[in-house]
């Protein structure tokens, strides 16, 4: 039977190609790629082009960037990619609150096609019908998913969809004559730090609701946090925690009781999908990453879309333009009356937007409704076997289970071995896996999350867990093993100390050559 | 209807019934539906989510998907003249090669070990944007040219402590109202005037409005209305005067023969990345860069990654991490220096590529072949009856603004004609610049044949005929 495969620890080793700094590998002369030519007429007709210029405003000396044939730059880059761990290459379930799921390999192939590639975003309106056709029907599709009435995709990730929601809240105050007044955001302790941090940058108070006993926001220290000078609630839900909040209804309740608008952070809704949604909690605005849920891949860190979704009465608040669809064709609205502007230049990162509608129409209703439900299986399945590891532990709701990700400590392993999660974290890349800490503050002592999705099966995931015994039975046998780990990674064990030291540390290279190699 | 079969989607492997049985099993729950019990009843969707029929088939999906796209007209079926802030150059094979890795393109926030080369290329992505903008600290891009320029005017507010922004009256328009919602109501903003003849910033105007509230003055290099400002220097001197810094935003492409802001006493430079090796997509190709000198005030003020280079246990080796982490909202939540999360990295490496494959001849060349082509489209377009090209009496880099006003047709009308006739015509200024009147703003790149461009005056001589 399946469920008894002998799981087989891998004899691992990243590529290590001790690959110089780009800079280092220049020849004067040597050319990556020529441009296109004047041609002769064009140069008779207008000389050389660059006397134009005012004399001042004429670079002297050329930039001095590093001269390499072509080749040899595919090459660099080639062997950098090789020295990378993405999903496609391991099983990357311990980046936890991360989505890490499978990108589709066709949605990579449309989106290369020259009739996405090749779009600029001011052509006119009747050239882009694909284009508009499918942000529309990607819109319908969210609504659906969310309950709420209309969707933008400018913001160009989660923590700017954020920024977005506490804009909108914001505008809708300064309509109503309360913008002054309503001066205050409330977060709670397990929301993403950008909840916390763009309410600050949209000049709020902030307060940090933090948890009870059971991981949840207090909701007594909610009730008293509100006043006439709550202007709104930024919440995730399930918090990193992966714990759902059952009051999450009370809470928005609380807040608009108090006059605030309540935002939604589901910039994971992976373990939710058809389930439960933003308008069943009673949320004003929400929002989802397009790069976790709905699958578009991480890219070392965008480009992205957070797709904030409204309901009826704050469409008149979202980012210009929207989409719209007249029953012949489609077209982009500039007439919001109470538009905050706009969050990104144009319409959205288009690649991403269409990723996501061809994830969507693979898998129809019951296929997202299936994605949660073997997201949350498999969560369960490993919340069960982490915790009869030795050292490891998942507090908080205890004996209850957790939706799409936990975060667990190693709380007692620090305690008896000394080895950290840092520590735990260098050693899994010995055996080709990721593991992430969490955000800080780590208010769950050597915190560690895992969050496994839909995209791998029960042999990967017993992999993995493999690997997590492994580290642990060895900080129990030979602690220094794991604390001066990795061994079988791209690089040793990195001095930290320089990058705090302004002296010392150097964010370009130009930078490191002055501060390091002034000698030269 | 007969109920369908149910399938086992290749997405979703645990959905193999026998595995679920067993993880169920292995849980100690019946059924998964046990695993939401703490979703109560009253939060449950009930209904069905109205979604398409799924495409279960790859092929079937494909053909979906591309059915729908070919609706779309590109700009490689059309001659484009559009820029604006989106611009048409061309992508070296090697950049689309490399952004199209499973390893770069499926990783994410791994550490400096595993994801080695994430880090490596990122800081080479900002060592060679350093060397074309002449600074010693860039970012990790940030989403686009929009929120460079608007954190870049937080960080003049923070550094300064002061709370008033000048800005030229000829910053792009939509960039204009994002970095208004950026800034407000931390911020005030107050717009500076241009010279109606030649565009260049109105320095009286300038002198009038600074004060000890002004943090920064911002504008941008070449304009988004295509002159440069070559008072870039006069300009930092009077903000420096005043204690404000001067910001620029940049088309980075042009910075192979322009001199960078930093010679004229720039404190912070910004701008997009798209033109180098990133495809247009859209609109989705963007990412902002931001540079400053390396001075402490300026970097713990950045709140976006700073990637810097460092050693480790072994000799020789290099290391990568996080410069500053304690400024960032990832460290500090609400205490950060704004927020920073997933932004534009793919692009970052993509540009970063382009740069090496450019060189230093590349991008001199680069800037100059379109500087000549973009002469010429201007030459070839002020000899059209009624067309005046271009609209400012100033040296233009790759885009300028056709001044349509004396032949009677609007831009409107006049883009309609150009599209029947297979080119898209440059951007209609009349909403944006309404005291421009009928003008549109045309982008010449080194992708445009001297063909294409003849091919846009006979067709505009025929349409204004």
């Amino acid at each position: 039977m399946d469920g008894n495969k002998k799981i087989k620890l891998r004899n691992f080793h990243q590529a290590k190609w001790d690959e110089p700094i780009i800079f280092e590998l220049s020849t004067e002369g040597e050319r990556g790629i020529l441009v296109p030519e004047v041609g002769k007429e064009i140069e008779e007709c207008v000389g050389d082009g660059i006397s134009q210029l005012p004399e001042d405003m004429i670079r002297k000396k050329g930039p001095a960037l590093p001269e390499i044939s072509q080749m040899r730059v595919l090459k660099h880059y080639l062997r950098l990619s090789q020295q990378c761990l993405g999903a496609d290459l391991n099983v990357d379930i311990g980046q936890g609150t991360c989505t890490m799921k499978y990108s589709p390999k066709i949605n990579e192939v449309l989106v290369r096609s020259p009739k996405v590639t090749e779009l600029h975003p001011l052509q006119d309106d009747s050239t882009v019908q694909g284009a508009l056709d499918i942000a529309y029907k990607l819109d319908t599709f969210l609504r659906e998913i969310s309950g709420l009435a209309q969707f933008t995709f400018q913001p160009g990730g989660g923590s700017s969809a954020i920024f977005a929601m506490v804009s909108i809240i914001h505008a809708f105050h300064e309509v109503h004559g309360e913008a002054n007044q309503r001066d205050e955001i409330i977060t709670t302790i397990f929301s993403h730090p950008s909840d916390a941090a763009a309410a600050v940058v949209k000049g709020y108070k902030l307060i940090t609701v933090y948890q009870n006993e059971d991981g949840l926001p207090d909701i007594k220290a909610l009730k008293k946090a509100v006043s006439s000078r709550t202007a709104g609630l930024l919440i995730t839900n399930p918090e990193d925690t992966g714990i759902f909040n059952p009051k999450i209804s009370e809470l928005t309740k609380i807040i608009h009781a108090a006059g605030g608008l309540c935002g939604y952070d589901q910039a994971n809704a992976n373990g939710i999908l058809g389930v439960t949604r933003a308008r069943e909690a009673d949320f004003d605005l929400c929002f989802f990453n397009l790069h976790k849920t709905f699958s578009s891949p991480h890219g070392c860190g965008g480009p992205a879309v957070g797709a904030l979704g409204v309901k009826d009465e704050l469409i008149c608040y979202l980012p210009v333009p929207i989409v719209e669809f007249d029953g012949d064709k489609y077209l982009l609205n500039y007439d919001l009356p109470a538009t905050i502007g706009k969050i990104r230049g144009f319409l959205g990162v288009f690649p991403v937007i269409l990723r996501a509608y061809a994830w969507i129409m693979s898998l129809g209703a019951e296929g997202l409704k299936e994605v949660a439900n073997v997201a949350v299986l498999n969560n369960n399945y490993i919340l069960k076997k982490v915790k009869e590891i030795h050292g490891a532990s998942a507090p908080y709701a205890i004996g209850r289970h957790r939706i799409e990700q936990v975060r667990y400590s190693w709380e007692k392993l620090t305690k008896e071995t000394g080895v950290t999660t840092e520590d735990v974290t260098c050693r899994m890349a010995d055996f080709g896996f990721h593991l992430w800490s969490s955000h800080h503050p780590f208010i769950v002592p050597e915190p560690f999350t895992i969050e496994p999705t839909e995209s791998y099966s029960k042999d990967e995931i017993d992999e993995y867990i493999a690997g997590l015994k492994k580290v642990v039975e060895e900080a129990y046998d030979d602690p220094e093993k794991v604390k001066n780990a990795p061994y079988q990674s791209v690089v040793h064990k990195i001095d930290l100390s320089s990058l705090d030291d302004p002296e010392k540390w150097a964010i370009t290279w130009r930078s490191y050559l002055k501060k390091h190699k002034s000698s030269r | 209807m007969k109920k369908k079969q149910k399938i086992v989607h290749p997405y979703i492997p645990n959905s193999v019934p026998k595995v679920k049985a067993k993880m169920l099993e292995d849980i100690g729950v019946k059924d998964i539906d046990e695993l939401y019990n703490d979703i109560p009843e009253s939060l449950r969707f009930k209904g069905e989510m109205n979604l398409p029929e799924p495409l279960t088939s790859e092929y079937a999906l494909k053909r979906h998907v591309e059915k729908i796209l070919s609706k779309n007209q590109t700009c490689e079926e059309n001659i484009s003249f559009l820029g604006g802030g989106c611009w048409q150059h061309y992508v070296p094979a090697i950049c689309d090669e490399i952004n199209q890795r499973s390893e770069f393109l499926t990783a994410y926030a791994g550490e400096p070990y595993e994801d080695h080369g994430r880090f490596q290329a990122l800081f080479e992505y900002e060592s060679l944007m350093a060397e074309l903008l002449d600074m010693d600290v860039v970012n990790v891009p940030t989403y686009d040219w929009c929120q460079a320029a608007s954190t870049s005017l937080r960080m003049a507010g923070r550094i300064t402590r002061r709370n008033e922004i000048l800005l030229s009256d000829t910053v792009s328009p939509d960039r204009f109202m994002a970095i208004n919602n950026y800034c407000r109501p931390v911020l005030r903003l107050r717009l500076v005037k241009h010279c109606p003849k030649t565009g260049l910033m109105d320095l009286d105007d300038l002198k009038l409005k600074i004060s000890v509230n002004t943090a920064g003055i911002y504008f941008e290099n070449p304009s988004y209305l295509g002159f440069i400002e070559h008072q870039g220097k006069a300009i930092s001197d009077i903000a420096h005067e005043e204690g404000a810094l001067s910001i620029v935003g940049v088309d980075p492409i042009s910075l192979g023969v322009m001199m960078p802001p930093s010679n004229y006493k720039v404190d912070i430079v910004c701008g997009d990345i798209q033109g180098l090796g990133i495809h247009m997509n859209y609109g989705g190709g963007h990412g902002g860069f931001i540079a400053t000198r390396d001075e402490e005030k300026f970097v713990m003020e950045y709140p976006s990654r700073l990637f810097g280079i460092t050693k480790t246990s072994v000799e020789g080796e290099y290391g990568f991490g996080d410069v500053a982490y304690e400024r960032t909202s990832f460290a500090v939540r609400e205490e950060g220096k704004e927020f920073i999360g997933t932004c534009a990295a793919l692009w970052g490496i993509t540009a970063g590529v382009y740069l090496s494959l450019m060189g230093p001849r590349g991008m001199q060349e680069l800037g100059k072949v379109i500087m000549q082509k973009s002469q010429y489209a201007i030459k070839k377009l002020s000899e059209i009856k009624g067309i005046k090209a271009p609209f400012f009496d100033s040296p233009h880099f790759k885009e300028f603004i056709v001044d349509f006003n004396d032949t009677g047709m609007a831009v409107k009308d006049i883009n309609i004609y150009l599209r029947e006739h297979r080119i898209f015509g440059g951007k209609d200024l009349s909403r944006e610049f309404p005291e421009l009147g009928n003008c549109a703003l045309y982008c010449i790149t080194e992708i445009h044949t001297k063909d294409d461009i003849d091919k846009l005056v006979q067709a505009l001589s025929d349409c204004l005929e």
